[in-house]
């Protein structure tokens, strides 16, 4: 009978400072196979993708906005740009995404959540356990190198060490100074993801995003593999891209849905809305 | 006599000694620079802040360094190839003879010793091999014999054996000066470029001693076909830059992307008949100067221009 006392207690014992201590490492459990709801945003971050000069929704600064004005479709088929993956700031766009807990084996602590998402296969490992960053000689790469840490049911995640990446497949590019900035939410079947891209070299504000994932227990994630080759015969060195003032396509999409040339082209006074009422404004409306 | 050498390094160290303004302008100042050792691959470190990057190999023949980093540095330098090793350096490679990457060849020469035979008695010193123009140029300087190279090579390709490795010397004719080499350990798949590529500013193209932009494109063109992503466009070949962080053939591919639309935007703006200060006023770098410009220092934007400019102006610049 002592036995058995002892025996619950300690039970209890264990129990108490399991349910105290674990949320300390994971509050929820992001595991599984998650399917984007890439609808979301319509045709730009669809198949289709965005057009061209459609710069809406993007604090891009006069740096920004002219390298998305002379950058070419056509780079893409150089050899070094074929497999380029969707960086990390991209990875809302990019298809759905698998989530499994890195577990130490002696501790059996999570240590980090392995990634992947469906476009090139990329890979991110998020640290969990407050490992320090590189140093800043270390090597940029499209994942970067992240952190994460629990607030309540919110993952924070910070990505350092980027490389050069798309922001939108137009031209819209970040640097390799870039910050990314994640909150991942869950709510029972469903994740909110919030992306901030802080990148003073191209945008006068962060760029947000959002996107919303739902589990897909039946989800697979193909094999992605990529072998760059020449498809296009070219003079040695060249690389396509567009003369400042020489896209003749440029405001095309603009002009075809009546959207001011000054909103197409992006920048933070145009997400706000008093830019409507300026617009209004000034074309008598 | 040693206090007359000594005046004479300082000399280089700190003033256009070479008649090369670029160069004197690279050496900058070194007072808070802080050096750090990163490994790049088993037995190959990088030692960054001393002016330019120095590339350490190391092995039981002993140590092979790419470059020295600046003069002033020299110490520093040693102190932390010593963290990594305390083999003899056996042999220097020097990328080029600008003094953020050859001014600190005699304080690392004379802590070093080659591999001789014959009746050499005593230290002779590591071995310093450089393209022949650089030693011509370094020799012009009224360097004293300890700072300057013991071998040259003057072919596209020069090589040797070091560690059990085959290491590559190539030459890059054109780029950052008319006397740039390029280091490619082969078994270890890693390359130091030099001033070639930089993850830090525009390429500093030294008119004066035979750079042009042509040819560092060239030099580019040619590091992305010696380079070989492991897979998706990074990591497998890995590229020590000549100042900034390692890279890989992702970073070279977007650096050359940069200058190539660079070089494309000033030569058609000089081929229209623009002038030099009319190319500056149209911005041709508008959008990379965030990230690589500079108004003021040893390169600036400005002086990028118009070396860009020189370059595809001259007749048959390529």
């Amino acid at each position: 009978m002592e036995r058995l006392t002892c025996g619950v207690i300690g039970g209890l014992a264990a129990t108490l400072a399991l349910a105290v201590a674990g949320p300390a490492l994971a509050q929820v459990d992001l595991s599984g196979t998650w399917t984007n709801l890439i609808h979301e945003d319509g045709q730009p971050y669809r198949i289709g993708g965005p057009n061209i000069g459609d710069y809406t929704g993007h604090p891009l600064n006069e740096a920004g906005r002219a390298r998305a004005n002379t950058w070419s479709a056509s780079r893409e088929t150089v050899p070094e740009f074929q497999c380029i993956p969707h960086p990390a700031t991209y990875w809302q766009n990019a298809g759905n995404v698998r989530i499994f807990p890195v577990v130490d084996d002696v501790t059996k602590g999570v240590v980090a959540l392995h990634m992947e998402i469906h476009f090139f296969r990329s890979a991110r490992d998020i640290w969990l356990d407050g490992r320090p960053r590189p140093p800043a000689d270390a090597r940029h790469t499209w994942s970067g190198f992240s952190t994460g840490e629990w607030k309540g049911n919110m993952l924070t995640m910070t990505t350092t060490h980027l490389k050069e990446g798309r922001v939108s497949r137009n031209g819209i590019e970040h640097s390799d100074r870039a910050v990314l900035v994640e909150h991942i939410f869950r709510h029972r079947d469903h994740l909110t993801w919030v992306s901030v891209i802080q990148d003073p070299v191209y945008f006068e504000e962060p760029v947000i995003k959002t996107r919303t994932y739902f589990l897909n227990l039946g989800l697979q994630l193909a094999p992605y593999p990529c072998v760059a080759a020449v498809e296009i015969d070219r003079p040695e060195g060249a690389i396509p891209h567009w003369l400042p003032g020489q896209n003749a396509s440029l405001f095309d999409w603009a002009k075809r849905w009546g959207v001011p040339v000054e909103a197409a082209m992006g920048g933070a006074r145009t997400l706000l809305p008093e830019f409507r009422k300026e617009i209004g404004r000034a074309s008598g409306q | 006599m040693r206090p007359v050498s000594c005046l004479v390094l300082l000399a280089w160290a700190g003033a256009p000694a070479l008649g090369v303004v670029v160069a004197a302008q690279e050496n900058g100042t070194a007072a808070a620079a802080d050096v750090r050792v990163l490994q790049v691959r088993d037995g190959i470190y990088m030692v960054a802040g001393a002016g330019g990057n120095v590339t350490v190999q190391v092995g039981g023949d002993g140590i092979l360094l790419v470059d020295t980093g600046r003069a002033a540095m020299g110490d520093q330098v040693l102190a932390a190839i010593r963290t990594i090793s305390n083999a003899p350096i056996r042999q220097i490679v020097l990328t080029h003879d600008h003094p953020d990457s050859a001014g600190g060849v005699a304080t690392l020469r004379t802590a070093g010793d080659a591999v001789l035979g014959g009746n050499f008695g005593g230290r002779a010193g590591a071995a310093i091999l450089a393209h022949e123009n650089a030693w011509l140029r370094m020799s012009a300087g009224g360097l004293p014999p300890a700072a300057l190279p013991t071998d040259t090579y003057h072919v596209r390709r020069h090589d040797f054996s070091f560690n059990g490795e085959p290491v590559e010397i190539l030459h890059q004719p054109r780029a950052h000066t008319d006397g740039d080499s390029m280091v490619l350990f082969r078994r270890s798949d890693v390359i130091s470029t030099g001033d070639i590529f930089s993850t830090t500013r525009y390429p500093v193209i030294d008119v004066a001693s035979g750079g042009s932009i042509n040819g560092v494109i060239d030099a580019l063109n040619r590091l992305l076909e010696i380079t070989i992503p492991r897979t998706l466009q990074e990591d497998g070949t890995l590229v020590i830059p000549g100042d900034g962080r390692l890279c890989d053939e992702g970073d070279v591919n977007w650096y050359r992307y940069m200058v190539t639309v660079i070089r494309d935007r000033v030569q058609d703006m000089a081929t229209r008949g623009m002038t030099l200060e009319q190319v500056k006023a149209a911005r041709p770098t508008l959008e990379y100067d965030g990230r690589y410009g500079s108004e003021t220092g040893p390169w600036t934007t400005e002086m990028f221009i118009e070396a860009v400019y020189r370059g595809v102006s001259a007749p048959q610049s390529r």
